[in-house]
């Protein structure tokens, strides 16, 4: 067992994932490439949006990624810190939401 | 102020302090060099083309102090090209009749004999006179404050670096209040014509990144800069040109104190594109440093790496068919203009 579930450089074997299943992994980083192109969306707003997506799934490798090319890509701290933000608004959100459950199901114990 | 590598007497003003951790030690000595990446290419050596700029740094003295400057350049550098050293370079273009004058520092216009320069410069009948202004240098004394219609006399090319387009990552690279004044310079240049469609009269900014990552899509920040700085302040500018920061001088010293150098070289070295090797600027570049001694490139003159024919390393012996068939000299660094989509004092090159 290793002393720490994460390790930084391990951010760097990401391709190695192939090693084991090689056809899943190619159709996977495939993809994975064409989700990040410039679309109706542009590549900075691609990698914001991950950016947040990152912080609400936990991922410190995909933080470390996203945060790089946010910046590689002209996104400002602040640009970066909203993002976060959003994630942050939308976890809070989806707690907060279920108190509705929380209230129908008190309700229809108490008298 | 902060002050510069020399005079603060750190280790890095010691050439051979850089050129040991860039050649692997005490970190990446497992990284592939660059050498080995040319050979497969059958590019190694790596030889020039034509030569068609001629490239002058002439000084090293300058008004700011940047985190990032590969000429450890500021206040303190008192190094500055000679008149008669001026003049041989004016001799140099005139004879050999290299197509494009492009004039570094420093902040060059520091040098006392600077206007003489471009004045006799443009009337050599060249194609183009680059000044490479760092903007503030203009708002700096009121002696520089003519400087956009002297500009606009020369019909001069002028590249400012402006790292980005607002005043926080400005300021954090190139020293407090920097920005604004940057601003303020690009206003007077644009109330010339510089940058205006139309004008002929060009005014180009360069990005690089203000930490240890590599530089975005040239045309996407082209885009952002031209929308923001337009929407914020009114101003307006031909091409913006993202430039790669290249792990010596200071950089490197940022690099170093802030733990990123293994990082950031594992970084250049996988972003190596070979199909930017090509366009490398030390093929149709060369490079004089104050003292009249020629280079590859702006950066082997501040790793001191002369051009490798000995016959041809002053200005005062310049031999244009030597410098063509010469090889160039290459090492760790390099991997900073062949990165992703390349780099170059033109922006990127693949």
């Amino acid at each position: 067992m290793e002393k720490s579930y994460y390790d930084p450089k391990d951010l760097k074997k990401f391709g190695d994932i192939s090693e084991f299943e090689p056809n899943l992994a190619k159709k996977f980083f495939n993809w994975y490439g064409d989700v990040f192109k410039e679309g109706e969306l542009s590549e900075r707003e691609k990698s914001l949006i991950a950016l947040a997506v990152s912080h609400a799934v936990k991922c410190p490798y995909c933080i470390d990624a996203y945060t790089e090319d946010s910046l590689q890509k002209g996104a400002s701290e602040a640009m970066m810190m909203e993002a976060v933000h959003i994630a942050g608004a939308i976890a809070g959100g989806a707690v907060l939401v279920h108190g509705v459950q929380m209230m129908n199901k008190a309700k229809k114990l108490s008298m | 102020m902060i002050k510069s590598l020399k005079s603060s007497g750190n280790k890095l003003s010691e050439i051979n302090n850089q050129l040991q951790i860039l050649s692997g030690y005490p970190f990446n000595g497992d990284l592939p060099k660059f050498k080995d990446k040319l050979e497969p290419l059958n590019q190694f050596p790596l030889k020039p083309s034509k030569i068609e700029i001629f490239q002058v740094n002439v000084g090293y003295m300058c008004n700011q102090v940047c985190k990032h400057c590969h000429v450890d350049a500021g206040p303190d550098r008192k190094e500055i090209m000679s008149k008669a050293y001026l003049q041989l370079c004016l001799d140099i273009l005139d004879e050999t009749k290299i197509s494009t004058l492009d004039i570094t520092g420093g902040a060059p216009e520091m040098n006392p004999h600077f206007r003489w320069f471009v004045e006799s410069a443009s009337k050599l009948g060249l194609k183009e006179i680059i000044v490479r202004s760092n903007l503030t240098i203009i708002r700096a004394n009121k002696k520089y404050n003519d400087l956009p219609e002297f500009f606009k006399k020369h019909k001069v090319h002028v590249i400012s670096s402006l790292p980005y387009f607002q005043e926080g990552k400005t300021d954090s690279q190139r020293g407090s209040g920097v920005f604004s004044a940057s601003i303020e310079a690009l206003k007077s240049l644009n109330g010339v014509g510089y940058g205006i469609e139309n004008s002929n009269l060009i005014l180009d900014l360069v990005y690089n990144p203000t930490g240890a990552f590599l530089p975005g899509n040239q045309s996407q920040l082209e885009k952002d800069f031209k929308f923001n700085l337009n929407k914020n302040f009114g101003i307006k500018f031909n091409k913006l040109f993202t430039i790669t920061n290249i792990p010596i001088s200071r950089f490197l010293d940022y690099l170093l104190k802030s733990d990123n150098y293994e990082d950031y070289m594992e970084k250049l070295v996988t972003a190596f594109n070979p199909s930017a090797v090509n366009g490398v600027m030390c093929r149709n570049t060369i490079s004089v440093d104050w003292d009249g001694h020629i280079y590859d490139c702006d950066f082997n003159q501040m790793l001191d790496m002369k051009v490798a024919d000995k016959s041809t390393q002053h200005i005062k012996d310049f031999n244009l068919q030597k410098l063509e068939q010469r090889s160039i000299l290459t090492n760790q660094h390099c991997y900073g203009c062949t990165a992703g989509a390349g780099s170059s004092c033109q922006g990127t090159v693949a």
